[in-house]
């Protein structure tokens, strides 16, 4: 598939959050063109509130390989007044994100953007293509998708219009894992079990950082934790778990009772959070 | 990785109970989380409605829960420890038959729905034909709402009887039958108990336990998606074929021939990111080198001398339309994607039309519109190396793309 996408698209590259999907990602495509190097630059939306471990990774990775890199700063996009910041305890920039994606899309003439989304994440996602058109607004319509047959995927497009590809949409979170396993993958820290001081929000434990401090009345608690899926710090969850390498991780995934989506904040603000979002351009 | 993995569609009408089918699979093979429970209990609620409707599980978009029908096709996965499994769910009404084609495109099997107290109807004949003619092999008819006509096996042997009546008229395929309560879960994980006289296998039993044929072991075809070549250290003279086999077996030393040059020459190397395989299978995708610097590129087939696909311009495909802004026509021209290749093509005849409910053919009407079944002629700039698609299904089937729109307006299957 990523082949395909070289050779339908002028302008390709991999969206890259450093979490374990687009990791898997950017190993599929170094393996789809070994030994020639991987066609795409990496595109990182930097929401300003990652954690620090994800950006060293990701530094490390693009000098490793020789990755392009390009960052979208959803600072920037606030700075500028693109966007606005969300107050209160639980404000988030992941939402803010998809306008930034966009400018980035359209600064650096982007016509196909690589992410890891799967179809079992989330049941907006399950409706979604692998080769997905946005219309040059960047916006997504679930209801007039191209029909998708065999491994036949149609990527033309008008002038200002791109394209979402998701080389992961069959996959699921245990596909994942065991394929981190059997290629040996690496992943930032943040994925194995560490001590971390967090809070206890809506019911979720969040890591206690500059931009997320203590608030008045609440109280830190120092725990044994690893993350289950890597956002910004302000709504990604933790969860206990003495989980330390990866055998540990997918025994646990096993057994687990909650969608690694359950510790994101982001999802649960309704029934269709996900949807609305996808639809203004949101990965 | 490395488990076996089955691929099945699930189509049926409206209120046949397919979702709540799937959402019981889901929910009895324990793939369902808490959090996505918690999230369907409250929107069950919100609905106006008691318990858990697991139908809200696999409508994903807002329209869709709102209108309680699937618009487009969901894809859902689960597993058990025999097997994993890919859900294609396809809406049932009588305007998506689009969709139906799209989940069944890559199904090994497809499961049909009947509801017991209404029997077999149109529905069940299109999806069922669509099915066949899409290539599936092995159908599952689940006669659901058993408990509706009181687990009655007179119920079931009607809906049999009905069926196989249908079916005798379709391409050749395994046909099992299961009654099913997908309310209660009878038959569909645990066997029933409500149903003693029925003595085959639950649902999940048989699609566990399936054999599903491969995708063609005999004729070797790799059509080039991307010519590597990487000029860095190491690897200056490195020209690999990057592709996926989509039939047949590779091996190095072998001699191919390369279309469309004729061109023999012989397998250098097969590689996966630094490994050099000995062998190379349907659906391995690997990058190839060959003794000589011939000309191959994208849209280029590599097969074998003594298996050669057909080579012709002109083609004779049973099609299905999709568009609903446009008809096909005679004389109209498109683009057709084909393995990795999009050649111009026009329409030459419309043969026939079948309806899909009836099977009864049609030659009256040299179109088809929306959701239109039918034989067609058509041209193309250069040829193809095709098969036919009963043959191989990946070498026989192509889409075709309206030029004005970029949209998908068709998929064809290949005879002969």
């Amino acid at each position: 598939m990523l082949r395909e996408v070289v050779a339908q698209f002028d302008r390709p590259a991999i969206l890259f959050s450093g979490g374990k999907d687009s990791m898997v990602v950017v190993h599929l495509a170094r393996k789809a063109f070994w030994p020639a190097k991987c066609p795409f630059p990496l595109v990182h939306i930097d929401t300003g509130h990652n954690f620090p471990e994800t950006i060293a990774f990701r530094d490390d990775l693009v000098a490793r390989h020789g990755f392009g890199l390009v960052v979208g700063s959803v600072q920037q996009s606030i700075d500028e007044g693109r966007v606005e910041e969300e107050k209160g305890p639980l404000a988030s920039r992941n939402a803010l994100q998809s306008v930034t994606l966009l400018d980035t899309i359209e600064a650096h003439d982007i016509d196909c953007a690589i992410g890891g989304a799967r179809r079992d994440e989330e049941k907006a996602r399950a409706k979604e293509r692998f080769f997905s058109h946005r219309n040059e607004f960047g916006q997504w319509d679930p209801r007039n998708q191209r029909p998708e047959l065999w491994d036949l995927y149609n990527g033309r497009k008008r002038p200002g219009e791109h394209f979402r590809v998701f080389p992961l949409s069959n996959w699921t979170e245990m596909d994942v894992w065991q394929y981190v396993k059997r290629e040996r993958i690496e992943l930032p820290t943040l994925y194995f079990s560490h001590q971390r001081d967090v809070v206890k929000r809506k019911g979720l434990w969040f890591a206690i950082t500059d931009f997320m401090p203590l608030q008045p009345g609440e109280e830190s608690a120092r725990k044994t934790v690893r993350f289950r899926t890597i956002g910004d710090a302000t709504c990604t969850g933790a969860v206990e778990s003495v989980a330390s390498d990866i055998d540990d991780i997918i025994a646990e995934v096993a057994a687990a009772r909650v969608t690694e989506r359950g510790g994101r904040a982001d999802d649960q603000r309704s029934e269709a959070a996900m949807e609305d979002r996808k639809r203004e351009g949101y990965f | 990785m490395g488990m076996d993995l089955l691929r099945f569609s699930t189509a049926g009408s409206v209120d046949d109970g397919k979702s709540t089918l799937i959402g019981r699979l889901l929910f009895d093979t324990k793939t369902i989380f808490e959090d996505q429970l918690e999230a369907v209990q409250k929107a069950t609620l919100k609905r106006g409605q008691q318990g858990v409707d697991l139908a809200l599980l696999t409508d994903g978009l807002r329209a869709e829960r709102e209108q309680g029908i699937t618009i487009d096709v969901a894809y859902r996965y689960f597993a058990t420890p025999r097997r994993k499994f890919i859900i294609a769910d396809t809406p049932g009404h009588i305007q998506y038959t689009r969709n139906m084609v799209t989940g069944a495109s890559t199904a090994q099997v497809a499961v049909i729905l009947v509801d017991a107290r209404n029997g077999v109807v149109e529905q069940t004949c299109r999806h069922a034909f669509i099915s066949t003619l899409l290539g599936i092999k092995n159908l599952v008819v689940a006669v659901n709402k058993m408990d509706l006509v009181d687990y009655d096996e007179e119920a079931f042997n009607r809906v049999v009887a009905d069926f196989e009546d249908f079916s005798s008229r379709l391409e050749s395929a395994q046909i099992q039958y299961i009654p099913v309560s997908a309310l209660h879960g009878d038959n569909v994980v645990e066997r029933s108990r409500n149903m003693t006289w029925y003595e085959g296998p639950a649902l999940l039993y048989h699609l566990e336990t399936i054999h599903v044929a491969g995708d063609n072991s005999v004729d070797a075809r790799f059509p080039v998606q991307w010519v590597i070549r990487p000029q860095t250290e190491g690897f200056e003279d490195f020209r690999g074929y990057a592709g996926k086999v989509t039939g047949g077996v590779f091996r190095p030393g072998d001699d191919v021939v390369v279309m469309p040059s004729g061109f023999t020459t012989k397998i250098t190397g097969i590689h996966m990111m630094g490994r050099d395989l000995e062998e190379a299978y349907s659906p391995m995708s690997v990058v190839m080198t060959l003794a000589d610097d011939i000309d191959v590129g994208r849209g280029s087939l590599i097969c074998k001398p003594q298996n050669q696909p057909e080579q012709s311009q002109d083609l004779d495909a049973m099609l299905c339309w999709f568009s609903p802004t446009s008809q096909l026509s005679r004389g109209q021209k498109l683009v057709l994607r084909h393995t990795t290749r999009d050649v111009k093509v026009v329409v030459q005849e419309v043969l026939y039309k079948v309806d899909v409910n009836t099977l009864h053919r049609s030659e009256d009407d040299p179109t088809l519109a929306l959701n239109d079944v039918g034989r067609v002629k058509l041209r193309t700039s250069e040829p193809l190396y095709a098969d036919p698609y009963r043959r191989n299904r990946s070498t026989g089937s192509l889409i075709l793309v309206d030029p004005r729109t970029n949209d998908t307006v068709a998929a064809g299957m290949l005879r002969g």
